[in-house]
């Protein structure tokens, strides 16, 4: 059984209340496996070396799900892990990630999740990860994935990242390589606290032909929280590459954004936007004039920006 | 209902309304014109509780609420229609009305609004407030988030700009809709002779001072005769 601990941080980042019901998982804790389960199309089989495991997802596989929640509730533990997913020509699957750390301790809680997503031919990956940090301790929380995906021709993968609260320090890297008429998109939601520090870089390489990839990152940098966005699109055949990092900054919160687009071919078409800014006072007022509170109308309106 | 005394207000060293004194009554249908800068938005702000006057009384049902911020006068039955509606990313069609209602309101029941100002509910309900909407879009969807507040005074400023696609009538049905069901007050900031047409007061405003007030009948035959502010007018 699971302490009430174990039992909170899963249901955050995983949306379980314990060991799945359905489809394939694998449940890392403190650096050990706390539950594997394979099914008829998805086997979960742990690296020789004991780094981490290799999810395959048999070609054709549709509608089912993989949980790989990573939990770290001990204090001055680094916990690094390799994850590798093959995911079969013409699947369609969800991949639930995620990290919850628990630090009641003085010392650093680390977790470092290396992901590989090698998605076959014509397969359909929705990839969800969400980070959070909790635990009364003094001790840091840390969280550093990367993500580096190598979509084949024709491929589909949307990730959604989410990171609102208790992690002290994170610095998260994407990476993509697009084939052919493949298509990336990635959606990124930070709130950052107190001194948190988060930093995202994203790097994506449109090789193939027809291929697109869309980076849409929106955060929120509060008390005195910093933040980095790099992204760098390189458009290397006609192609499509959108990246968009929207930020509000408030009180003292600080956010840099460094894009960087970069056409290596004449049909590529490559657009960046970014906006950083404090909540539009015209925004509070109109949402006063509904009745709410300033206070009210602020939360309203992060909520909003972050649903 | 509504009693503004001696109310003055000036921005950057410039008296923008100068010593205002005007009654609402309970119930009835003011249409505000006059010429541009005038102070007629500035007017609908500062009762709104947007601006603060420099001098002067709001009352509202006798109660003094110059002090009063924003949201207080909003719980207290105030509502205000931006001339141009503000954008939120991430807030939906629904959510606004459902903020606007003060209740959880059912899709079909925030629907119903957005049908009045004549938009296809099933279209806009779950759409994010934001620059995929056009102008004429969010006008009508802020003339609906102030019909769901149902409150006893409702300040439109300039509702009719941006919204020519959609028929003039539907949106004094809309007014006149909203004034026989809600039997509330309500002050209409507007240069059009349509909505001047079925005002029960209608108030001049010109260069901060109230030029005139009276009904349309003793106002809009003279109405021409105030300086409307534009140059080549003047020089014709």
């Amino acid at each position: 059984m699971f302490s009430d601990i174990i039992k909170n941080l899963l249901s955050e980042v995983a949306g379980v209340e314990g060991i799945p019901t359905i489809g394939a998982f694998n449940i890392r804790n403190n650096g050990k496996s706390a539950g594997r389960s394979s099914t008829e199309t998805i086997q979960i089989i742990p690296k020789p070396d004991g780094t981490g495991i290799d999810i395959m997802i048999k070609p054709g596989t549709k509608n089912e799900s993989v949980h790989i929640p990573a939990l770290v509730t001990e204090t001055d533990m680094h916990d690094v892990v390799y994850n590798d997913f093959h995911i079969g020509e013409g699947a369609d699957v969800t991949i639930v990630a995620g990290c919850g750390i628990h630090n009641c301790g003085s010392g650093i809680s680390q977790h470092d999740g290396i992901h590989r997503f090698f998605v076959g031919k014509d397969a359909k990956v929705k990839y969800v990860e969400k980070h959070i940090g909790e635990g009364d301790g003094n001790g840091q929380n840390i969280i550093n994935p990367q993500t580096h995906i190598f979509a084949e021709e024709n491929s589909y993968l949307e990730m959604d990242t989410v990171q609102l609260k208790g992690v002290d320090s994170t610095k998260r890297i994407s990476t993509a390589k697009l084939g052919a008429g493949a298509t990336v998109v990635i959606k990124e939601k930070i709130m950052t606290h107190g001194e948190q520090y988060a930093e995202t870089s994203f790097d994506v390489e449109l090789e193939g032909e027809g291929c697109s990839a869309k980076l849409i990152s929106r955060s929120v940098a509060r008390d005195s929280s910093k933040q980095l966005f790099r992204s760098k699109l390189c458009g290397n055949n006609a192609c499509y590459g959108h990246s968009e990092c929207d930020a509000i900054i408030m009180d003292n919160g600080i956010v840099a954004a460094e894009p960087e687009i970069i056409a290596n071919n004449v049909d590529a078409t490559l657009i960046h936007e970014a906006a950083i800014g404090k909540i539009a006072g015209e925004q509070l007022t109109k949402l006063m004039t509904l009745g709410l509170t300033e206070k009210e109308a602020e939360a309203q309106i992060i909520n909003g920006f972050l649903k | 209902m509504l009693e503004l005394k001696n109310v003055s207000f000036s921005a950057d060293g410039k008296e923008i309304l100068k010593n205002i004194n005007l009654v609402i009554e309970e119930g009835k249908f003011v249409v505000m014109t006059g010429p541009n800068g005038g102070g007629k938005s500035t007017l609908a702000k500062v009762i709104a509780g947007i601006e603060k006057p420099d001098s002067g009384q709001i009352l509202l049902d006798g109660q003094d609420i110059t002090d009063w911020s924003i949201t207080k006068r909003a719980n207290c039955g105030v509502s205000f229609a931006f001339q141009q509606p503000v954008r939120f990313k991430g807030v939906t069609v629904k959510d606004l009305i459902m903020l606007a209602s003060g209740k959880n309101l059912s899709t079909a029941a925030a629907c119903e609004y957005l049908s009045e100002v004549g938009l296809c509910a099933k279209d806009y309900i779950d759409r994010e407030i934001n620059g995929s909407l056009s102008g004429g879009e969010l006008k009508r969807i802020e003339i609906a988030t102030v019909m769901a507040r149902k409150t006893k005074l409702t300040l439109f400023d300039e509702p009719e700009a941006g919204i020519d696609l959609w028929s003039f009538k539907n949106l004094i049905d809309v007014f006149e809709k909203m004034h026989t069901e809600i039997k509330g007050s309500i002050l209409i900031i507007s240069h059009q002779e349509r909505i001047l047409n079925i005002a029960d007061q209608v108030v001049v405003i010109s260069g901060g001072k109230i030029a005139q007030v009276g009904t349309k009948e003793e106002v809009l035959p003279g109405l021409f005769g105030v300086d409307l502010g534009c140059k080549f007018f003047k020089e014709a």
